[in-house]
């Protein structure tokens, strides 16, 4: 047993407690967060590379062999997730380091238990686990959310904690129906179990796994429960908003297991138990999520609606359930990640240049350097809107060759209009609609600038790295449909 | 004793879900905890309610452990999400001068006509 999988899970671990303890010297604890950040890019890199041969890496904790202990299982989905989560959170932290970790204590404790979490919720292979890392990155992420304090934040951050924590309590229902039906909280044995159920159990699990649809719905901001995104989003300082951009994904994952793993084809009486729910809401997410971002005030609060469209699109894809959809759900899922967390950096290096304009959209001052942020401004568009060259295209073409009808382009085509809408009309007036002379006081720093580069530079790095990432995410679309390779894990760990 | 068990958790999520819609900061608060207590109670019970205790060769019938590890985590997390809550609650009404959950002014009908605030 490779001890490899376990490492993205104990690096922040670490890097968070050490913080912790450490005497607060500013360099030393700057170092220590941008290195254990640093190392997880190799290491994903690594586990990508480790997962691409096909089998499953079960890393069996304290060595009880599942279904009676709690395992973590590495495959090509937790691998392509950790590698979006790497980047994205070098990214956030580098630009974090230029002052704005300085607005509160403790920022890099947390965000290392932020990156725990989310870490952990991709590479667990049992539900209560889940929930256990879940909780983690929520502790983690409800700190963050106030990091920097004022008012804005606070009252956003009071809605978002006190949803997130019904939605906790929620989860552990669903977790006792689980156990109490099946008998078993591992993903892989309960996929088994699941597929054999009858009688009495049918009703519980089904009822088990709605519930379960609906908390990780809470948190990858389907229509009925994305109210609370967008304020808290937007009230965010920019590293932490940007690090959110990975939170949604964490709940679209969950629901990608759960509508493969354990409630997919292959789960007998209950197959395809999310499927009915998903499609409309999905679609509804995606044609609300633009109506949001055409009404949107600033900037910000227009790029936290981005995020809910591109939840709608991918649980879209995911509701269509074949693998090809998945592949290309992946492949959206990258670039959504990494491209709307640029955005959220962007947006703050707009906002340092209009004063106390900020982010909204209204009349405001001259930018210092309305060419270069403008540019990076019109890249991260086309991008995220889905207009070619760029990786957005790719993936939207990808997801909608994989519409079973193309009767439904109407919603996603609509959708990423609007979208293209509100992003001209928001460019417009962050850059053209200005006073004659700029505040002087705005400097552009280069160390944020690099930080928004490298993301918005990914959008480019996926389109000439299509092929092999493709394969790799049809790949582990196949893999995801592979059921019996999952539920292998149980029979050979009994004696 | 299932009978008394389902009411008590039945009367417990009512309460919760009841306070939790409140729109002042302390009764949400309170709705958690009542909440998280019927939650936990449930999830106990999923282990059975008929077991003794859970140590092999105390008993002829032992209950099922693994709820009860469950329900000690779940506990601990809890506890320390509903000191948060409090927390951030007590900080909402230093920040937006009010414990309305959306930090707004008092919108009673028999506030004073001059917008002051009740209280």
């Amino acid at each position: 047993m490779s001890h490899w999988p376990i490492l993205p899970i104990l690096l922040p671990l670490f890097a968070g407690a050490l913080l912790l303890i450490l005497p607060s010297h500013e360099r030393l604890k700057r170092g220590l967060s941008l290195l254990a950040t640093l190392a997880l890019l190799p290491l994903s890199l690594y586990l990508l590379q480790l997962a691409d041969d096909g089998q499953l890496r079960v890393y069996a904790l304290g060595d009880w062999q599942p279904p009676f202990g709690i395992v973590l299982l590495l495959d090509r989905l937790s691998a392509w997730l950790l590698l979006a989560t790497a980047v994205l959170a070098v990214a956030a932290l580098l630009y974090a380091l230029r002052g704005d970790d300085r607005l509160g204590p403790r920022f890099h404790a947390l965000f290392q238990f932020q990156l725990l979490g989310i870490n952990g919720a991709f590479l667990t292979g049992d539900l209560f686990n889940l929930f256990v890392f879940f909780e983690i990155l929520l502790i983690a992420s409800y700190a963050l959310l106030l990091h920097g304090q004022g008012a804005e934040r606070v009252r956003a951050g009071l809605h978002y904690v006190v949803l997130n924590l019904t939605g906790s309590a929620l989860f552990l229902i669903a977790l006792g129906m689980v156990y109490g039906a099946s008998g078993t909280l591992n993903m892989a044995d309960l996929s088994a179990r699941v597929a054999q159920a009858s009688g009495d159990q049918v009703p519980l699990l089904a009822a088990a796994g709605l519930l379960l649809l609906l908390v990780f719905a809470l948190k990858a901001a389907l229509l009925p429960l994305y109210f609370w995104l967008p304020r808290a989003y937007a009230a965010a300082s920019a590293p932490v908003a940007a690090l959110f951009a990975i939170m949604t994904k964490v709940g679209i994952y969950a629901i990608l297991r759960l509508a493969t793993l354990m409630f997919g084809a292959g789960a007998g009486e209950l197959a395809d138990l999310t499927q009915a729910w998903l499609w409309p809401l999905a679609l509804a997410t995606v044609a609300l999520g633009a109506v949001g971002a055409l009404a949107a005030r600033s900037l910000q609060m227009l790029l936290a609606y981005l995020v809910v469209v591109s939840a709608g699109t991918l649980l879209a894809a995911v509701a269509i359930g074949t693998p090809q959809a998945h592949a290309a759900a992946l492949y959206y899922l990258l670039h959504s990640t990494w491209v709307v967390g640029g955005l959220f950096l962007l947006a703050d290096l707009i906002a340092r240049q209009r004063g106390d304009k900020a982010g909204a959209l209204v009349q405001g001052p001259a930018l210092e350097n309305p060419g270069l942020l403008g540019g990076l401004f019109f890249l991260g568009a086309i991008a995220v809107v889905g207009l070619p060259p760029l990786s957005g295209f790719l993936g939207k073409l990808l997801l909608l060759q994989a519409l079973p009808s193309p009767a439904l382009w109407g919603v996603l085509l609509l959708g990423g209009f609007a979208v293209l809408v509100a992003l001209s009309r928001a460019g417009s007036t962050l850059f053209w609609r200005i006073g004659l002379s700029s505040l002087d006081s705005a400097e552009l720093d280069p160390g944020r600038l690099c930080a928004c580069l490298l993301l918005l530079a990914c959008a480019l790095l996926l389109v000439l790295l299509a092929a092999p990432l493709l394969d790799y995410a049809q790949a582990a679309a196949a893999q995801l449909h592979d059921l019996p390779l999952y539920r292998s894990i149980i029979v050979e760990a009994a004696p | 004793m299932e009978a008394l068990f389902a009411v008590t958790l039945g009367v417990l999520s009512a309460s919760g879900v009841y306070l939790l819609l409140r729109g002042r900061t302390f009764p949400v608060v309170l709705g958690l905890t009542l909440l998280s207590y019927a939650v936990n109670l449930f999830l106990f019970a999923m282990g059975r309610l008929s077991g003794d205790v859970a140590v092999i060769g105390q008993s002829a019938n032992p209950a099922d452990p693994l709820p009860q590890a469950l329900v000690l985590t779940a506990i601990v997390i809890g506890f320390a999400m509903t000191a948060f809550v409090v927390i951030l609650a007590l900080r909402g009404l230093a920040e937006l001068g009010n414990d309305h959950v959306d930090g707004r002014p008092d919108e009673q009908p028999h506030s004073p006509a001059d917008g002051g605030r009740a209280l």
